[in-house]
């Protein structure tokens, strides 16, 4: 249970309860890539914690390794050394198959271009990490419906997703996100495809998850979006820059590296 | 169930793609069983022929050899053929011959009234009709006492019979045959198919007259005439054919090598020849069997052709439905939900290309029967046969795209555009 971060958590937004159980668990986590003859460390000996609720903006320069940051904490790539825990499954002891299993069921995934799977209606894209599931849960249909009316969707059910707008899409991208009641929702670059008043009502849509009690990691390069959440961890060559707490609640933030 | 309605819906994203490589197998398919079908009814149809010859029997026929002498001879004899003494040392000697019987042909005219035909009059007894499993069609055959008495009768084929009369029976009229009235007292059935019956009674099969063998020698002998611009050619012939049936089917094979080294020894040209149709039948089925295979591998071709198509596309469909895949696998999809949907989708591309050539593999024999007039077989195997040979495409070509797919690095997916 021992995070690296040893500062005990500030409370977060009013209502959400604080000091929160760890929910992903990085410990020197390295991440080699070998480009021909040389070794590029696009993770090097990272380790941090992300507790139960809180909302990180994540930032950093392109080949800072956010992406590949954002790679391992979604189970998409593994890590070349170190561990990694998500509400306390070690993932490094998980095969392919049992890791599918676990993205779908653990993670919830939202894309800066929405990755909606175009042959299937709302509902349907909602149902997508459900369907993989080997068992599936009893009246997950009126969930689905549920997060479909929750994020302005009740009326499109069966619309596929070229007739819905961008900003739509990418609502149906968050319903599908929370289908399984993730540990951890992973955002990348979520409003980057949006106009900024669409991107403001993604992002407060953002907000209403985490004052819900979501646990939410947006990777982002603009600092305006960062800024809008809880707190940001900066990345810079494969390491932590710095890491600001209480952002969004004073305003203005400030580096406590 | 699901799995295909999503598959599905995802090719009717691509439909004229979808429908174009469904193509291939389409065509495979159908020519599976159109080809089969041919040639199936064309090898049925050769069987059918050589079964009317029996297939106990072995037939010796007279040939002409070929022409030697001065051409020029204003009249000459030509005599060739099998002779009595054949038939006399076939009957008498032979093991195993059941019956044996000669037929005697002359090229008379066969006329009634003002209608005349050119049939094959046959001068042979009784013992034809069994031999070659004849059915009357009414009135009686020949008899042992037309035989005797050298009978002034004779039996018609159903289609002379029609010719000759065409509104009323035969039975009991008088034709004219060369230069004798003989009085018809039966006719023979068809021996072509319902349906099929042309009244042509100059056909092989129909355009028969039959006569006592007696009396065909007493009346008409067994020399022929023939009036050729200045010359006359006769040709004399004592016997034009004779059918050996066998005790049994075991028997044929030896009677005819009996038959071939008796008539080798006998004859010093060869003016003859021996049918077994047997033997023509096993050739024939030889013969249907190579031209199956052929027949068969010319559509498998065809089917392999539709296959790589099918497999070409769905390799092309991965590559471009890289990111969805990347996605799926994000969200949850295991390697072989990935294999299963991309398997899916190519089977039912192959399975409808496979459902409707089916169908167009039916259509063919149907028109071909009605357009080219030739007979077609369609066996209740061939259609499923090739409609599980169009599955086993689907299968067989779509694992590979399928296996490309499900091992694709999620993260590279993702990354595609």
């Amino acid at each position: 249970m021992s995070g690296s971060t040893a500062e005990s958590a500030e409370p977060a937004a009013a209502g959400v309860p604080v000091p929160s159980e760890p929910v992903a668990e990085l410990s020197n986590i390295t991440r080699l890539y070998r480009m021909g003859d040389e070794e590029v460390h696009a993770l090097d000996g990272f380790s941090f914690t992300f507790r139960k609720g809180e909302y990180w903006a994540i930032m950093g320069s392109s080949g800072s390794g956010k992406s590949t940051l954002l790679n391992i904490l979604g189970c998409v790539d593994r890590p070349t050394g170190g561990s990694y825990r998500v509400r306390g499954q070690e993932v490094a002891d998980l095969d392919d198959d049992e890791l599918s299993t676990f993205r779908g069921a653990e993670l919830g995934f939202i894309f800066q271009s929405y990755n909606l799977i175009p042959q299937l209606d709302v509902l349907e894209n909602i149902l997508m990490p459900v369907m993989y599931q080997d068992e599936v849960p009893e009246g997950i249909e009126d969930r689905a419906l549920e997060l479909a009316k929750r994020v302005g969707l009740g009326e499109r059910l069966h619309h596929r997703p070229m007739q819905l707008s961008g900003g739509q899409q990418q609502r149906v991208a968050i319903a599908r996100s929370l289908i399984n009641d993730p540990a951890l929702i992973l955002a990348d670059e979520a409003t980057g495809n949006l106009d900024s008043k669409t991107a403001d009502e993604i992002l407060e849509l953002f907000d209403e998850l985490h004052a819900e009690g979501k646990t939410i990691l947006l990777v982002t390069h603009e600092a305006e979006v960062g800024r809008r959440a809880e707190n940001i961890l900066r990345l810079k060559d494969g390491n932590i820059d710095s890491v600001e707490r209480g952002v969004s609640r004073e305003g203005e933030g400030t580096d406590a590296q | 169930m699901r799995a295909v309605r999503l598959g599905v819906s995802s090719l009717l994203l691509h439909k004229l793609r979808s429908f174009l490589t469904t193509l291939g197998v389409l065509f495979g398919v159908a020519s599976v069983i159109a080809m089969l079908a041919v040639g199936e009814g064309a090898s049925a149809e050769a069987q059918d022929q050589i079964r009317r010859l029996g297939s106990r029997n072995v037939i010796l026929r007279s040939v002409k050899p070929p022409q030697v002498g001065d051409e020029d001879a204003e009249m000459r004899v030509l005599s060739y053929g099998l002779t009595r003494d054949d038939f006399e040392r076939i009957s008498e000697t032979f093991p195993g011959v059941d019956q044996s019987v000669p037929v005697l042909q002359t090229p008379a005219e066969v006329r009634s009234g003002q209608l005349l035909c050119r049939p094959r009059v046959l001068c042979t007894p009784h013992l034809f009709q069994s031999v070659t499993r004849r059915d009357l069609f009414s009135g009686r055959f020949l008899t042992e006492q037309d035989e005797a008495n050298r009978s002034l009768v004779c039996v018609l084929g159903y289609e002379v019979a029609r010719f000759l009369f065409p509104f009323d029976t035969a039975l009991g009229e008088r034709v004219k045959v060369g230069e004798h009235y003989l009085e018809v007292v039966g006719v023979l059935n068809s021996r072509l198919p319902v349906g099929t019956i042309t009244l042509d009674p100059s056909s092989e099969a129909g355009g028969e007259v039959f006569v006592p063998l007696s009396t065909g020698r007493a009346y008409y002998g067994e020399r022929q005439t023939q009036m050729r611009s200045g010359s006359m050619d006769i040709q004399e012939v004592q016997l034009h054919e004779i059918i050996v049936a066998a005790e049994r089917d075991i028997d044929v094979p030896v009677i005819a090598a009996a038959c071939r080294s008796m008539l080798k020894r006998e004859h010093d040209e060869k003016d003859y020849e021996v049918i077994v149709p047997l033997e023509l039948l096993a050739r024939a089925e030889e013969t249907k069997r190579i031209f199956n295979i052929v027949l068969g591998s010319i559509a498998g071709i065809s089917l392999l052709v539709g296959g790589i198509g099918i497999m070409n596309v769905m390799l092309a469909t991965v590559t471009e439905r890289t990111r969805e895949i990347g996605i799926r696998r994000a969200l949850g999809a295991k390697r072989k939900h990935i294999v299963t949907q991309f398997l899916v989708e190519t089977m039912v591309l192959s399975g409808a290309g496979g459902v409707v050539g089916v169908g167009v593999g039916l259509l063919i024999p149907w028109i071909v029967e009605r357009a080219a007039d030739l007979e077609t077989i369609v066996e209740p195997a061939a259609p499923i046969l090739a409609f599980g040979i169009s599955v086993l495409v689907g299968i067989v070509f779509g694992l590979y795209p399928a296996w490309r797919a499900a091992n694709m690095d999620p993260v590279e997916a993702l990354r595609h555009e």
